[in-house]
Formats: C-alpha cells, structure tokens, sequence
C-alpha cells in the first residue's frame, strides 16, 4: 500500500486561518471589556459615597453625638447611636450564630461526616443560604410577635439575622474542619484523649483562624442587611443601649429614614455620611477576615 | 495541649520499636490525657491500643473511616482510649499499668450539643415555611380574589382581595434581566482570571469583585436611584422611542425608577457570586484537557471552548441559579429604586415602568402590619417567595450535584 499524498491544503504549518485569529482576538476583547466593565461599578459607588460623605465623617462629632433633637434643615449631630446599634445586632447575632454555626460544622465533619443525617443538614445550610432576608425577617415576625406576642426589639433582629450569619459561619468552619489533617486527630486519639477534647484542643485551635475568617465575614454580611431592620424594630433617632427596647438606630435604618430629603437640605449629607460610614465598617471587617485568612492559612496536605 | 505537640508525639510514638516499647510501659504510670512534659509515658500507654484492635480485625484508628461507619462511631470511639478490656488487661497485669477511668460524660454532652445544633438548622428551615404557611392560611382562605392571577392588593377593611400577579411579574422580570446582563459579564471575568490574566493582575481584580459583594444593598440602591438612574435613563427613553411598539419596551413616566434600572443593580450586586462560582469552576478544568487542545494547534479562545467552557458549564448554570436566587429576594436596593405605580394605574409589562416585588413590597408596608389578617397577606407573599428562591436554589443545587458527580 503506498502512503496517502499529504494534501497541501489540510496540513499546514502556517499560522491559524484569519477567521480563527479574528475569533481569538475578539474573546480577547470581549474578556478584557468583561474584566474592565467589572470593576467600574465598585469604583464608582465608592467615588459617589466618598465624595458625597467624606467632609462630615471626618468631625468628631459625627463619631460621638446622636441624631436626637435635629431635624433634615438643621445641621450637625452624629451616627453614634446608629453605629451603636449595628455593632450592638451584630454582636447580638453573632453570640447566637457562631455557637450554632461551628457546632453545626463539627457535627457535619466530625461526628456524621458521610452520613444521611450529614447529607440533610447539608441541604438545609443550602436552603437557609439562600434565604432572602425579608423571608427571615417575616419568619422572625410570625414567630416572636405574632405567635408569641413579643413587641417588636432588637433581639427579635438579632434573631433574624441569625438565619443569614449561620449558613456563613458553617461553611467556612466546616471547610477548614475538613483541611485539618486526620493525622492530627489519630495522634490525640492514641493519647487516649476522648474525642471532645481533641475537638476543642486540637482540631478547633488548628481550624481556628479559617473559623474567624467565616465569622467576620458573616458579620459584615449580617451588619449591612436592612430588611430585617425594616420589619422588627423602628428606627429611634437616640442612643439606646437596650437590646430589648422596640426602637434602635442603625446605620442602614438611618440611611432609610433620610432617604427622601432634599439633596440641598443638610440632612442629605448625613445619609451619605452614614452611607460612607457603614462601607467603612464592613470593609474593614473584609478587609480583616481577609487578613486572618491569609495568617492564618493551613496548609493543604 | 496545642496541636503540633500532639502530632509530635503521635509520630514519636510510632516510631517507636516493640522493645523499647515494652522497657517504657514498666515505667507509664500517667493519665494519657497529661501534658507533652510526660510524653514519654504517656506514648507508652497509648501504643497497645491500636495493636490490640489490629488484632481482632477490628477497624484501623482512622476517624475518616469511623466516621463513614454510619452506627458504629460511638462504640468506635471508645475503643479509641486504653479501656479496660480485652488484650489491653493483660498487659496491665503484666506491666503493672494502671490505666485511668476516663470519664465519657464530656463526649456525650458534647455529642449531644452537637447533633442538637443539628437538628436546629433543620429545624429552623423547616418551621419558616410551616410558620409562614400557618399564618398566611386564614388571610389565603378569607380572600376574595383569586390568589395567583389578581393585581389586586385591597387587604385592609373586612373584604380581602389580593393576588400577586402583579408581584411575580416584576419580581421574575427584574431578577431575570438581572441575570442576562450579570452571566455574560461573570463569564467572561472568570475567564480573563483563570485564561488570561497574569497573577499579578487576577489577584487585585479577584479582590476588587469579592469586594463588590461587600457593598451593603442600601448603598447600591441609593447610588441606584441618584447617580445610576439618571445616567440610564437617556438610553432607556431612546430604546422605549425605537422599540415602544413592544409592551416589553414601551414608555414610562419617570425612567430614572424603572426596573430596568434595578435591573441592572441586581445585575451588580448578583456578579460577584457568579464571577466567584465559574471561576472555581474554570480554575479546575483539567490541565490534560486544555494542552490537548493546544498540542491540536488549538488558538486560546478554541481551547476555552472545546475544553474550559464545556467543563465549567453545569457549574456556571448552578451558579446563574444562585444568583437569579439571591436577586429575586433582593429587598432593599429595589425598594428604593423602583417607583410604584399609582394605585388604579394601568398595569404595563414593560421594563421601563415601575412595580413591586414581594420583598420591597412587605418592606414597604411593615409598618402596617397591625391586623392578623392584613399581615397574613403580606406574610403569603413572604410565603411565595419563600417557595420561588427554593426551588430555584434547590435546582441550582441539583445542577452543581449532577456535573460534580460527572466530573
């Protein structure tokens, strides 16, 4: 049999056809655009917010005085209740979410890793993941004031907020559960410790700092939210401490309340300065939990 | 007794030969559970264990197996310990060791609390949709009109008379187009990052997207209203001029609060998650796949067709469903942006008008909830969008399950 005839035309050395460079070129293009057309948006938000709000978060009043007894015409006052509050349902959410999300997680890993139990909690972080938070803020409602006949609080906030900190918390915890290597484990087992205690002293410790990256950023996630803020507490213009009271001030009710204000009245200025302030806080709690992460990281084995 | 301490003596005690095994168990006299200032011992203690379980043929000491054995795990874990039992008395005899009672009331609590954490995530997932139900059915059973096809929303006074057509329509439509415009462009970032971009670049531009995902809702709705909206509006009035013949495009009053603006919010807030999403799943497509086609004479862009897209496309459809999920319960941002239309007004389709979806609905209004049967409607809506987000995050997951276990 003699060999085929090589034909010119199929094999050839040259360069790639020009329709196939000009459809190389333009993914090129389209990706590049897709990649500047991204970043537009971040940029420009954070240029609208600063420069609308930079002039009255840099007084020191903004930091320490409350909104009481100024109306939109007059100026001056401060977030200072307002941030209290956010800090304050934040903390709040986080005393009950963090237990629960990293307990959560080492039921899932340590106790019924592979099992149907593990498999149908799974589901539900998933579910609960991708619950809107208006959704958790009715259900908080339904529960405390309807059904219970609770006024509305903060707490009752706290608690809807809960439902959107705990997916956060138990995923990242239960990834870096997963990462801490089983040698470890096995080691504390030979010692004879019970299995509570190389959870809490070996396997928690070495997890840790994946732990607090999840837990910052279910913060930031949960300390931006305003729906559930919306429906179970009104917004007081005073400092309040109380998490129980049914009025509070948070930085993203006092943007709402201010909303509607005139841009030339200074009471616009101030919702773009609590606006700035709240981009602040969840940014650095980012910026944090980014931090964390990056001393913190354990080596995948 | 911090972690690599632990590891230490673990692999020291392995190490160890049977005879200077038997010369250090003459000496252990400690509690295991002590601290590495008594290693010595307590590897002593700990090494028959494992022999003796190998002997019986039982399970290897390898909490990823213990674990798997879905029953087994408690009887498991207390073989973990030196108990008094079987091959490990004798040795005692032998030795003259003394091995200490440990106490299992700690793991049992603590087995306890977790599990109990457990049942309280399903718990919490399962009472939000019976809870909900429970108080929407009176106000479902008094109304008047029919609940899926009304316009109406009449729940004050004694005649209920709501439906959520009008709801759903501005709720889909919005978070669709969000989806639209939002895939293409995350698509086409995760390629640039995981294809194309040097490290040096995918690194702050990775870090610029996540942090999109950090801007609270109620900043881009105000920076929607103010400074977005005016901007599209022009294109929006030229679009509805040229194409207002279709109810989809025709003209609104005021453009700036239209849900084509909210739209396009949605569009931003919902990219960081789909960008994050194909991303991992582009970074993941197998090296053997992409220089095959290279070693073909493939051109870069064939090579993410015939090998990276294909690969990642149940993983970008997952992670679309996430993101049409998390801009249908979206509630701040559109409440602020989209105007509502007066009540009595025409009902129109098109984009450039205003609306209401469930969320910014009930946000709307929480401040009316005073009467059971009034929130009852209002908590039904809750209850649909409850269901929509669900089904849609439920597909999502289904999708990524069935291309993982492909893959």
């Amino acid at each position: 049999m003699s060999t085929a005839p090589i034909d010119q035309e199929t094999l050839s050395f040259r360069r790639p056809s020009g329709i196939r460079t000009a459809k190389n070129s333009l993914a090129w293009v389209y990706v590049v655009l897709a990649a500047v057309l991204a970043v537009i948006p971040l940029v420009w938000v954070l240029y609208t917010v600063i420069s609308q709000g930079y002039r009255l978060i840099l007084t020191s009043s903004w930091w320490l005085q409350s909104q009481r007894g100024i109306t939109p015409r007059r100026e001056g006052g401060g977030a200072y209740h307002a941030i209290v509050g956010t800090v304050e349902i934040g903390l709040i959410c986080a005393a009950i979410a963090v237990p629960l999300g990293v307990l959560g997680a080492i039921f899932l890993i340590e106790y019924a890793r592979g099992t149907r139990a593990a498999r149908a909690v799974s589901f539900m972080v998933d579910i609960l993941s991708g619950i809107p938070s208006i959704v958790a803020a009715l259900f908080i409602y339904a529960l405390f004031i309807t059904i219970f006949g609770f006024g509305r609080s903060v707490f009752a906030v706290g608690c809807a907020l809960v439902l959107l900190m705990l997916p956060v918390v138990l995923r990242s915890t239960e990834e870096m559960l997963k990462l801490v290597p089983d040698s470890l484990r096995e080691a504390s087992y030979a010692l004879g410790v019970p299995r509570w205690k190389t959870i809490l002293q070996v396997v928690i410790p070495t997890a840790f700092g994946g732990i607090s990256t999840g837990v910052v950023l279910g913060l930031a996630r949960v300390m931006g939210e305003t729906a559930p803020l919306l429906i179970l507490v009104s917004y007081a213009v005073g400092i309040n401490f109380s998490p129980f009271a049914a009025t509070m001030g948070a930085l993203p009710t006092m943007i709402n309340s201010g909303r509607d204000q005139a841009p030339t009245m200074p009471g616009y200025e101030r919702v773009w300065a609590a606006a700035l302030t709240l981009i602040i806080i969840v940014m650095f709690l980012n910026l944090l939990a980014r931090g964390i992460a990056r001393a913190t990281k354990l080596k995948e084995k | 007794m911090s972690a690599t301490e632990i590891g230490k003596t673990g692999t020291r005690a392995a190490d160890t030969d049977p005879q200077d095994r038997e010369a250090a168990v003459q000496g252990a006299r400690s509690d295991p559970t002590q601290s590495p200032a008594q290693v010595h011992e307590s590897r002593a203690v700990a090494m028959p264990v494992p022999s003796v379980r190998a002997a019986r043929g039982a399970p290897v000491l390898d909490p990823a197996v213990a674990g798997s054995a879905t029953t087994a795990a408690p009887q498991d874990r207390t073989s973990v310990s030196p108990a008094p039992g079987t091959g490990t008395g004798s040795a005692d005899k032998r030795s003259g060791v003394k091995l200490a009672k440990i106490s299992r009331t700690g793991d049992r609590v603590f087995g306890f609390l977790a599990a109990g954490s457990g049942v309280v995530i399903v718990a919490l997932v399962l009472f939000v949709g019976i809870f909900l139900l429970a108080l929407a059915l009176p106000s479902l059973l008094a109304n008047q009109d029919n609940f899926l096809t009304s316009r109406n929303w009449i729940v004050a006074g004694d005649q209920l008379r709501f439906g959520i057509a009008g709801l759903l329509w501005t709720t889909v439509l919005s978070s669709v187009l969000a989806m639209v415009m939002a895939v293409p462009v995350a698509v086409g970032v995760a390629l640039f990052l995981t294809q194309y971009s040097p490290r040096r670049v995918a690194g702050p531009l990775s870090f610029v997207v996540d942090l999109l995902a950090a801007v609270p809702s109620i900043i881009f709705g105000l920076w929607g209203l103010t400074v977005l909206g005016p901007f599209l509006s022009p294109a929006g009035s030229w679009i509805s001029e040229k194409l207002g013949f279709i109810p989809l495009f025709s003209a609104s009053i005021d453009p700036r609060s239209s849900v084509f603006v909210a739209s396009v919010v949605l569009a931003i807030m919902i990219l960081p998650i789909v960008t994050a999403i194909s991303r991992d799943v582009f970074s993941q497509t197998p090296r053997d796949h992409i220089e095959a086609a290279l070693s073909l004479g493939a051109t870069r862009w064939e090579v993410i067709r015939t090998s990276v897209l294909p690969y990642g496309r149940s993983g970008v459809i997952s992670a679309s469903m996430l993101g049409l999920g998390r801009a249908l319960g979206e509630t701040v941002a559109v409440l602020i942006i989209l105007s509502q239309a007066a009540p009595g007004a025409d009902f129109t389709p098109s984009i450039f008008a205003g609306g209401e979806t469930f969320a910014s609905k009930i946000a709307n209004n929480a401040s009316e909830f005073d009467s059971p049967s009034k929130t009852g409607a209002y908590i039904a809506a809750g209850l649909v969008l409850f269901v929509v987000t669900f089904i849609v995050n439920a597909i999502a997951r289904m999708i990524a399950d069935r291309g993982s276990a492909k893959a």
